[in-house]
């Protein structure tokens, strides 16, 4: 029948996919669920769907270079992002995930070394702006000398400057901000490690990300998101790495202005690179940069590929368009997953097995076929899992499932309203032949709206809810349309057919259909006169 | 045989054996009842939020549970010496899980809580899992859980009102789904389980299934309604019998229903513990079976006292009445034309005693009850022979 033959192809894909088993969600194989949500970095208003999925495309290009397979990153909602990826560190992927904070770019006004927090500080406790990369104009044919390595940290003695701000642009205002005595005692109190809070328009306290340097930092001259590229690479006739900058014009505007000041050691030579309220990098300025075109070598010592490319990735995704704070973090062991599935799947078994005991108590033998229904549903359901696991990368979860268990009774539902419709057309004086019919023209009906009910449900809970909720409602849904599809194109056929054999046909005992139990004397019967042959060789 | 039990056979056998919905008060009183205790019980006992909507720490640690399980990861984690780790809640999954929740802690936090657990279980780091929930998430899982509830209720209600043509079907199975939330939440109430995102989905869930239940209940409703005319009956009656013909399935749906469900609450208290699962087949299991109540005796129920109140119903009980009574003139007649020595004529009774060459009289059937053959077993059907 066709159900088979549907369920022969949806297998016989499987075994031509060569996958035998559904995509499991984290929950059940183990990994790492992250939520974060979104707000703009302005802090009110809405979140803009296209700086949302911008998002999340820089923070699936993150977690794939973690090389983990099978990550994935969704949006929900109007603010969310999901990021799931199976057994990986989950400190290393939060310190991925969480590097989320716009990036800025501010001008060093004063970085210190402090004391290395753990030994081995590499570079003889050099702090990273020791080995600072110099940018330079790109297209320049001068190569990129290791030159003028001078430690950034001024010799000049803080002094007192006004706290009046420049005037004019916020630019200017930027570039013209002076520490105030309070503002170095401030420094000089803060030691690494301390929460930073990270202003666009305010000076920043902060460290590199070591730990080493602790930087006093001017307030954000270019943002993060006037960077249009960044990329890592070995210039022609070069050895070393380095790292390629560009920026938008507006960005391009800005970083001339604060190149052509720090070229000229105003108020440092150094700008800094701040991600997430930490220094990630504070090149030296050798001479202005007008084109918006930089390029950042490692300095004396040079980047190794790994830094290199770390930090073209930062400038390049870290820009995120919207501030992400993370709102859970979720680690299922491998171990507690599988026994979770494991309890589920016992019951599932369990449930079968107590629905069938019920069925035959019910229905005798007819129960054979409330089983199949079940089963073939069970079947179609894990053919189809496995596929859209493939295909679509939908994932079973755990809360999917329990979904699946449920589904028994929507596909035992069918039946059982149309097996009542049954006993109704007989008792009204029908053939069990033709009740099979009429009976189903009327179950029909009431079969399909409610599994539209339910699949409505299925839909709403499917479209409004998050996380783990949605591999329920699809579960849910999936099995909905699959009791539909065995419903007309199996159970119906089947009773027809099984209406033309005697021993259901008439109604024999045992059958499930015998006059006793549907409550009429005897069952109208066209060949009445056989079965009354049949009686009377019976008795003889 | 018990006797609910030869009522199931008899109703089995279509025939119409309760009277369902003239007891209407009584089931009013009896939700109303239920309702209130599982009101109570949420104002009271309150719900036990997970962490998932309170917000905090959350560390899995592979152990071997034995009596000193729970005393002795308590004092790991205040033994940190972490500030406000007072209010730690150890718990035990299964026979090899320890549980340890916790505030909200700090990135460096967490490294210590996990360090301290792993060397407590004697395993590498990495095998203690923790779970970090913002304090606001929980408020998002519920606005959005609220959300979908509204949105569903709504287009349900819709799609309800357009498919029967009658606003008042759509709001009584609405009621009756929330009357199936109230008590499935209450009923988490008094348990006191845990509510997570999982019970959250369980009661969308219970919407679906609850309503399912009252689309068949009423789809019958709708088909016996049509026959009002040609069968003399108030709407209230055509409700009733189309409850006792469903009633059967109800029963049975439920039955099948709640089956796997049940094994899967088992699995969830008695096998696993704390989880996902046992959050979400606790509710499961509540709301089939309220939903399953709810649709034939409350929604029912309120769409027969909504429908028996409109002015074509009050109408046609009038219609009814009058013909009753006339019924009723007519039997005294029959009675009289039968006592009284003097023949009376009756049109009714000459045609039929015309047509009846049978000398003994017809057995007086009760009008308007369905005239049932009596049930023989096929070997006491053989002996009749």
């Amino acid at each position: 029948m066709v159900v088979v033959v549907v369920l022969a192809a949806v297998y016989g894909t499987m075994a031509g996919l060569g996958g035998w088993l559904p995509k499991l969600g984290l929950d059940l194989r183990g990994g790492t669920t992250i939520t974060l949500t979104a707000a703009n970095s302005t802090g009110s208003g809405q979140v803009d769907k296209t700086s949302l999925e911008q998002a999340r495309t820089i923070i699936q290009q993150r977690v794939d270079s973690l090389g983990v397979g099978e990550s994935q990153v969704t949006t929900s909602g109007n603010d969310q992002i999901t990021v799931s990826v199976p057994n990986v560190s989950q400190d290393r992927l939060r310190d991925m995930v969480g590097q989320t904070a716009l990036l800025n770019f501010r001008v060093v006004y004063y970085g210190q070394t402090v004391a290395a927090p753990s030994a081995s500080p590499s570079a003889g406790s050099t702090p990273q702006a020791a080995g600072t990369p110099e940018p330079t104009p790109q297209g320049n044919n001068l190569p990129t000398a290791p030159a003028a390595t001078t430690p950034a940290t001024p010799t000049l003695s803080p002094s007192p400057y006004p706290s009046v701000a420049g005037s004019g642009t916020a630019q200017d205002k930027a570039l013209g901000w002076q520490p105030t005595e309070q503002d170095f005692a401030n420094f000089q109190a803060y030691s690494c490690g301390q929460p930073v809070n990270d202003v666009a328009d305010q000076p920043l306290m902060t460290c590199d990300r070591e730990g080493t340097t602790k930087y006093l930092l001017g307030p954000t001259v270019v943002s993060g998101n006037q960077v249009t590229t960044a990329s890592a690479g070995i210039p022609q006739n070069q050895l070393q790495w380095v790292v390629n900058l560009e920026f938008d014009s507006t960005g391009a505007k800005l970083f001339s202005d604060a190149t052509s000041r720090l070229s000229q050691g105003v108020p440092s030579q150094q700008f800094a690179i701040v991600l997430d309220g930490l220094v990630v990098s504070a090149p030296q300025v050798n001479e202005p940069i007008p084109n918006g075109r930089a390029q950042i070598d490692g300095g004396s010592s040079g980047f190794t590929q790994e830094a290199a490319q770390n930090l073209a990735s930062v400038l390049k995704y870290g820009a995120l368009p919207l501030s992400l704070t993370i709102d859970s973090v979720d680690t299922v062991s491998p171990v507690l997953g599988g026994e979770q599935l494991r309890g589920a799947l016992i019951a599932g078994a369990l449930g079968l097995v107590l629905v069938a005991a019920f069925a035959i108590a019910v229905y005798r033998s007819l129960s054979w076929v409330v089983t199949a229904t079940i089963v073939l549903a069970m079947a179609l359901t894990y053919g189809l899992m496995v596929l859209l696991g493939q295909g679509l990368g939908v994932a079973l979860n755990l809360p999917g499932v329990a979904g699946a268990i449920v589904g028994i009774g929507v596909t035992a539902d069918s039946f059982i309203i149309f097996f009542e419709r049954i006993k109704d057309e007989v008792r009204a004086g029908r053939t069990l032949r033709s009740s099979v019919e009429t009976g189903w023209v009327k179950a029909r009906g009431t079969v399909l709206i409610s599994d539209g009910v339910q699949l409505l449900s299925a839909l709403v809970l499917f479209v409004l809810s998050i996380g783990a909720v949605r591999g329920f409602a699809f579960i849910l849904g999936l099995t909905t349309i699959i009791d539909i599809v065995i419903t007309f194109l199996f159970t119906k056929p089947m009773m027809t057919l099984l209406m033309r054999s005697r021993y259901y046909g008439e109604g024999r005992p045992g059958s499930g259909l015998e006059p006793a139990l549907i409550g009429v004397d005897t069952l109208p019967i066209r060949r009445r006169r056989t079965r009354t042959v049949t009686d009377t060789a019976e008795e003889a | 045989m018990a006797a609910p039990f030869r009522a199931l056979v008899r109703l089995s056998h279509g025939e119409n054996v309760f009277d369902l919905l003239s007891k209407r008060r009584r089931w009013y009183v009896l939700s109303a009842v239920v309702l209130v205790i599982c009101l109570v019980g949420i104002g009271v006992r309150g719900l036990n939020l997970s962490i998932e909507f309170r917000g905090g720490s959350d560390f899995r640690v592979p152990h071997a549970v034995t009596a000193t399980t729970v005393t002795d990861a308590g004092q790991v984690v205040t033994g940190t010496g972490l500030p406000e780790m007072s209010d730690v809640i150890v718990t035990t999954i299964g026979a090899n899980t320890v549980q340890v929740q916790t505030r909200s802690l700090t990135s460096p936090e967490v490294t210590q809580v996990r360090g301290a657990l792993a060397q407590w279980a004697g395993v590498p780091s990495d095998q203690v899992s923790y779970s970090l929930i913002g304090a606001s998430w929980g408020q998002q899982i519920t606005q959005k859980g609220t959300i979908a509830l509204v949105v569903f209720l709504v287009l349900v209600g819709l799609v309800i009102a357009i498919y029967f043509r009658d606003w008042r079907m759509a709001v009584a199975a609405i009621v009756s789904v929330l009357h199936d939330l109230v008590v499935t939440v209450g009923v988490y109430a008094w348990v006191g389980f845990s509510v997570t995102p999982a019970t959250l989905t369980a009661l969308l869930t219970i919407l679906g299934y609850s309503l399912y239940d009252t689309m068949v209940v009423f789809d019958r409703v709708r088909e016996n309604v049509h026959e009002l005319p040609s069968r003399r009956e108030t709407y209230g009656t055509a409700a009733n019998r189309s409850l006792n013909e469903v009633l059967l399935r109800s029963i049975n749906t439920t039955i099948i229903g709640v089956l796997p469900v049940l094994a899967l609450l088992i699995a969830g208290v008695f096998v696993l513990g704390t989880g996902p699962i046992k959050d979400l087949s606790l509710a499961m299991f509540v709301g089939m079976i309220s939903g399953a109540y709810s649709s034939i005796f409350i929604a029912t129920s309120l769409l027969v006292d909504m429908k028996e109140r409109t002015a074509e119903m009050r109408d046609w009980r009038r219609k009814l009445a009058r013909h009753e009574e006339r019924e009723r003139q007519r039997d005294a007649a029959e009675e009289l034309a039968a006592t009284s020595p003097v023949p009376v004529v009756v049109g009714v009774d000459v045609t039929e005693g015309a047509a009846q060459a049978d000398p003994e009289p017809p057995a007086p059937v009760a009008p308007g009850e369905r005239h049932q053959p009596q049930h023989r077993t096929r070997t006491e059907r053989r002996r009749g022979h």
